[in-house]
């Protein structure tokens, strides 16, 4: 729980849910404070998706609350940008179209929205793919184009699920430290779902680790490693030392 | 430039082998006629029907023309009411599970049955036609829509509602453009049934149109007009296949390309 006067954008409040039979969220509580990176991991299954979607309001938790600058946000989808583990990305529309979506589903003019969308595209590495189709991009640029259509909607929650699942381990260092650069710079509030033990402490300001299901939070680790990360960071003793950690905690808590 | 050329050769090299078959069967069914001396109220030789289609090709256009437009307007009443059906569907688990039956239903209906039934009710003209017409390709379309938009990824559906998309912009943006393709698929097997429907029809009552025109020639023995009418339906029901595949991609022009890719 957050001490008092400890800032909080995001806080989750014994999230509850269980399916007909099936229990998933046993008490899901931790916080995130503005501009902090924070990964979940846990064992396959324990229902790390289901925690996504009741944050992202796209389910109902049975109890439990979701708040966002203290406001109550319980499925609610506004405060929150998602991205899924596919891109995603439709080839019905241009790579600038794609990024536009959730602007004009939220009723901005088409024009305008690519007006938003265009000033990102240098950062994100897509300068001149505009007008290029999805299946004209590489894996890390189709996830680059993924995550802009997230940003761009100026949400005040990123939620990021799986990502970088689908690339090649080259590309995947590539976009991490691409990302941890990039978010650096916007100063965005983030929750990543992953199951890369290693890219969680590459990413994170601090890593939440669920149990097996009914899931609840075994524990907390803060990564108190300087900033922006390099890849070389990935051999030092403090990197080990805290992968060594979770890895303990999810090998004890699986068996 | 140079995609598309390589795109016709591949579209003409892909029709060769059909070609040759049918040229090897002509040849051995004229062979089969001269040397058995065969009837041509039996079987006349294919050379004869290609004469005396030709002889009779003013009579032939004359009678091709009302049944496109019979074809016309009976597969765009389908067209239109499988649209509509299937949209509506989309947006009501009610009547999905309404329809459902009643659609497949109306496939198992026998079709040789009803529409002398519906010449009865409904006369010559084009109506019954166009009924008939309607019954049989606007299962294939409503089916092909309906599971279109069913198939859009559940992912790609959360990703809209987390835009804060209502359900009617989830059915714009993602599950009407995603279900494109399916439907083109659905209109060309709809076509085919289209001309088919059309010729049945008319043999069964017309005025005019190439299923009658086959009907007074069989009745007269003409085997080989029959026949010329034959192959002028078999061309008009491949010429609207093809169109088909140039209206896709018109409409949808990213859809191959992305396949190509993939």
């Amino acid at each position: 729980m957050p001490e008092p006067g400890h800032e909080t954008k995001l806080l989750l409040d014994d999230l509850r849910k269980v399916y007909p039979g099936l229990p998933v969220l046993d008490g899901v509580t931790f916080d995130v404070a503005p501009g902090e990176f924070v990964s979940v991991i846990g064992p396959s299954g324990c229902g790390k998706s289901t925690l996504f979607n009741v944050i992202a309001g796209l389910e109902r938790p049975d109890s439990g609350r979701v708040l966002v600058d203290g406001d109550d946000a319980t499925g609610h989808v506004e405060p929150f940008a998602y991205m899924p583990q596919q891109d995603l990305l439709f080839p019905w529309r241009t790579v600038l179209d794609n990024t536009t979506l959730g602007l004009e589903v939220a009723g901005m003019s088409r024009r305008a929205a690519r007006e938003r969308a265009r000033p990102l595209f240098a950062e994100f590495g897509l300068d001149g793919f505009e007008s290029a189709h999805p299946y004209e991009l590489s894996g890390g640029m189709r996830q680059r184009a993924a995550l802009l259509r997230t940003v761009v909607q100026d949400r005040a929650v990123l939620l990021l699920d799986e990502p970088f699942g689908a690339l090649d381990s080259l590309t995947r260092t590539d976009m991490q430290t691409w990302l941890d650069g990039v978010r650096g710079r916007f100063g965005w509030t983030v929750l990543l779902i992953t199951h890369d033990i290693r890219e969680a402490v590459f990413l994170s300001d601090r890593v939440v680790v669920l149990g097996p299901r009914p899931t609840r939070v075994q524990r907390e680790v803060t990564v108190d490693l300087p900033r922006p990360r390099d890849i070389g960071l990935i051999t030092s003793a403090e990197f080990a030392a805290i992968e060594e950690e979770l890895l303990t905690v999810l090998r004890d808590r699986s068996r | 430039m140079s995609v598309r050329r390589t795109g016709g050769l591949r579209t003409v090299s892909a029709v060769v082998p059909s070609l040759v078959l049918v040229a090897l069967g002509l040849v051995a069914w004229q062979w089969y006629v001269t040397a058995a001396d065969v009837r041509p109220q039996i079987l006349p030789s294919p050379l004869r029907v290609a004469t005396q289609g030709w002889a009779f090709r003013e009579q032939l256009w004359a009678n091709t023309l009302p049944t496109l437009q019979v074809t016309a307007v009976g597969f765009g009443v389908s067209l239109a009411l499988g649209w509509a059906l299937a949209v509506a569907v989309d947006f009501s688990p009610w009547l999905r599970r309404a329809l459902t039956p009643l659609l497949v239903a109306s496939q198992t209906l026998p079709i040789i049955a009803i529409a002398p039934l519906l010449i009865i009710w409904f006369g010559f003209g084009l109506l019954p036609k166009v009924l008939v017409i309607a019954l049989v390709t606007f299962f294939p379309i409503a089916v092909g829509l309906i599971e279109g938009f069913a198939a859009t990824d559940r992912q790609a559906t959360n990703l809209l509602r987390s835009m804060g998309a209502s359900r009617w912009k989830q059915f714009r943006y993602v599950r009407l453009p995603g279900a494109m393709p399916s439907f083109f698929t659905a209109l060309r097997i709809g076509i085919t049934y289209a001309v088919t429907g059309a010729i049945f029809a008319e043999y069964v009552g017309a005025t005019a149109g190439l299923g009658i025109f086959m009907s007074l020639q069989k009745n007269s023995f003409r085997t080989d007009l029959v026949l010329a009418a034959v192959v002028v339906t078999a061309l008009l029901s491949v010429t609207l296949f093809v169109l088909t595949y140039l209206v896709q991609r018109l409409v949808i022009p990213w859809h191959g390309k992305e396949r190509r890719r993939a």
